[in-house]
């Protein structure tokens, strides 16, 4: 027999006693959230803002208006002097002026070595954000591959606080994720870190060093 | 690299053991460490009914998992099928191995990335992988520093958290080519990064572990927060993914609960940099991911561990490390003495079912029984009942009627049976029983000053002059 079938047959033959109810997550999760206010708009944003900086993570209020040309100064500031974007972004970019656009435009076996160390930033857009531990919901596909969020020292993040959900279930539930799930979707909470040496944290440990989130509010939420 | 850290037998431990409590160094390093995870968690559960609720519920998703767990196998086989990758089946550490090393060789694989996986520690991969010629690196920070030491990991969260950030300095000075000497932690891991950078790009094969497999999707979870995990899954063209078959959950839904009470059990952390959730190879269009992806189920003893109604519960266990950190046990002898891949209290209860009572008996006896790794376990696994019991299991043979464990009673001993089986005839007998308490305590000058292992850091024990009944019965004359 194969090893599948012999793993099958034990367990199969184990005894069972009477197999328990089916857990009843949004039950539960009514249950912990019972008797708080449902979560704002402005909550949201503020809690967010709070856990990602707490994950060492950047927050910059922008407008539909205006976010490329924050991101060209960012891009100054920063002395970003490449920045890796995906085509829904390219106009706007472009428009801004922004120096050193560098498209994902053909697979990553062809220029590996130039992704690895020539890029100096990535701009990707995001699918939401959860407040509860200033976490970014980001799903690669075809026009913003799964490296983008990884390889460059430095990430900005688009995010839509119409997209801020209070918690993970919150966003999973919404987004319908389990109607179909993408190759890759990530959940992205600051720039990568390890506390492996004597549990003294340090950032960029693999991924980028700094994430910067790029979040687009109305006019009146810009402080 | 050294030959692997096999499992040593019962004395050895216990030299391992006496040796780590004599290392007045190691002793404050590993206290201080855990000191710090057992108060980051404990800042992350401030409300204690709210905890409890929630291992409640974490414990309920375990278990109705694993009592669907044959057919969640073949549902998460079914779904990862549909979205491109291979599902493979190990019954043994060598089967996962030659699964692993085919598919390696398919590829002529020279170099193979690896992120956190501890089933990939307990089949010995990495020694395996050598054997055959190729290389397999880890690129998680600490595995890494222990891996160029020539070590195994001493915590399964934190790998390296035996060193010290100047052991870790000399280290890399002598063993990393172009590495100038620094004790700055930021610099060590920026030359950690650069090298390991160089093996992302040039490797064959990234492989990985898996938290949590979602059947309903065919979804493989990594929680993780230095990134590596996600090169090794994002940039070979090849990833393979290795799991225990519990890992398994039915729906997205329930991984919420259980990666909540994951991160912050294991590191206080109230979610991990990275929670990686993937679901297939680079479709066609794609621009990066790997163009084939494996899963390799293991059992590897954990079918016998199912077997049993009361054992299954091991099987619930998310890999946090809580336990570890809590016990006092583990935090001053240190992960290095127990020998097996997973130590502390979570090892004393899986690898009896890996390895076999024979060589693993004395673990379940390396604990006081004080309970703080049952109450501080996420999933409500009853640790101190399982320690009991398999206790029992290695000094009995098994029950009429049930399947024997592998090494079944292998520490049964005729004299422990015969010094038993005089204890319950004299507790049993009255009259026995007085005569003997009237002859130790007249005779109490000839009790022996060695007393066998009782003496080897205790003083000797003597009866009293008299019996508690005789002294209750003055008393109450008095």
């Amino acid at each position: 027999m194969s090893a599948r079938a012999n793993i099958l047959q034990r367990l199969r033959a184990a005894p069972q006693a009477t197999p328990p109810l089916p857990p009843d997550v949004p039950a539960f999760h009514a249950a912990c959230h019972a008797g708080l206010a449902a979560g704002t708009r402005a909550a949201r944003i503020a809690l967010f803002c709070e856990k990602m900086a707490f994950w060492h993570g950047e927050v910059v209020r922008v407008t539909r208006a205006n976010w490329p040309q924050t991101l060209r100064e960012l891009c100054v500031t920063k002395g970003v002097r490449s920045l890796l974007h995906g085509e829904p972004h390219t106009a706007a970019l472009r428009a801004a002026g922004i120096g050193g656009l560098k498209p994902y435009d053909r697979p990553v076996d062809a220029w590996k070595k130039e992704l690895f160390e020539d890029t100096d930033a990535s701009l990707t857009s995001t699918r939401g954000g959860i407040a509860e531990t200033g976490t970014l919901i980001i799903w690669p596909d075809v026009d913003e591959p799964r490296l983008m969020s990884l390889v460059p020292p430095i990430h900005f993040a688009l995010l839509d606080a119409d997209q801020l959900y209070d918690d993970l279930f919150g966003a999973m539930r919404e987004q319908r994720w389990s109607s179909g799930m993408p190759t890759n979707a990530l959940l992205v909470s600051g720039p990568s870190k390890t506390a492996d040496i004597q549990v003294t944290l340090a950032y960029g440990a693999h991924g980028p060093k700094e994430l910067v989130v790029l979040m687009l509010v109305n006019e009146e939420e810009l402080k | 690299m050294n030959a692997p850290l096999q499992f040593v037998p019962a004395s050895a431990f216990k030299q391992r053991a006496a040796a780590a409590v004599a290392d007045a160094h190691l002793r404050s390093s590993f206290r201080n460490a855990m000191d710090f995870l057992i108060a980051r968690r404990a800042a992350q559960f401030p409300d204690a009914p709210a905890l409890e609720r929630q291992r409640a519920f974490a414990e309920h998703i375990r278990k109705y998992s694993l009592a669907r767990l044959p057919d969640l196998l073949e549902q998460l086989e079914r779904k990862l099928t549909d979205n491109g990758v291979s599902v493979h089946w190990a019954e043994t550490p060598e089967e996962a191995n030659r699964i692993i090393i085919d598919i390696a060789r398919r590829h002529s694989t020279r170099l193979m990335v690896k992120g956190k996986s501890m089933v990939s520690e307990e089949i010995e991969l990495n020694h395996a992988m050598a054997d055959a010629g190729m290389e397999a690196l880890e690129s998680d920070m600490g595995e890494y520093i222990v891996q160029l030491d020539g070590e195994k990991p001493s915590h399964i969260i934190m790998p390296a958290i035996h060193k010290t950030k100047q052991q870790i300095a000399r280290l890399f000075a002598e063993k990393v080519p172009g590495a100038a000497y620094t004790d700055s932690v930021d610099e060590l891991i920026g030359i950690g990064r650069a090298v390991l950078r160089e093996k992302f790009m040039t490797a064959e094969i990234g492989l990985s572990g898996v938290n949590f497999a979602v059947a309903e999707t065919g979804t493989l979870c990594l929680v993780e927060n230095e990134g590596n995990g996600r090169m090794c899954t994002t940039v070979p063209d090849v990833h393979i993914a290795i799991t225990g078959i519990e890992k398994v959950v039915e729906k997205l839904e329930h991984v919420p609960p259980l990666l909540a009470l994951l991160t912050r059990s294991a590191t206080g952390q109230a979610i991990t940099t990275y929670f990686n959730m993937i679901s297939g190879p680079r479709k066609p269009g794609e621009k990066d991911g790997p163009r084939e992806l494996h899963l390799v189920l293991v059992d590897n003893g954990r079918t016998q561990a199912y077997g049993d109604e009361q054992l299954r519960s091991t099987l619930q266990c998310i890999r946090c490390g809580a336990c570890m950190n809590h016990c006092p046990v583990y935090t001053r002898i240190v992960g290095h003495a127990y020998g097996s891949t997973y130590p502390g209290p979570i090892g004393a209860i899986v690898s009896p079912h890996m390895l076999g009572l024979a060589a693993t008996h004395v673990l379940p006896t390396a604990s006081s029984l004080c309970g703080a790794c049952g109450e501080v376990c996420p999933v409500r696994i009853p640790i101190p009942d399982l320690l009991i019991r398999l206790r029992g299991e290695a000094q009995h043979a098994a029950r009429p009627g049930e399947k024997p464990m592998l090494g079944q009673g292998a520490a049964q001993s005729r004299l422990i049976d015969i010094i038993w089986a005089g204890w319950a005839a004299l507790y049993t007998r009255p009259a026995l029983y007085r005569a003997f308490g009237w002859l130790a305590t007249r005779f109490r000058a000839l009790t022996p000053p060695m007393q066998s292992g009782w003496t080897a850091s205790r003083t000797p024990l003597q009866p009293a002059r008299r019996t508690l009944h005789e002294q209750m019965a003055a008393r109450k004359r008095s």
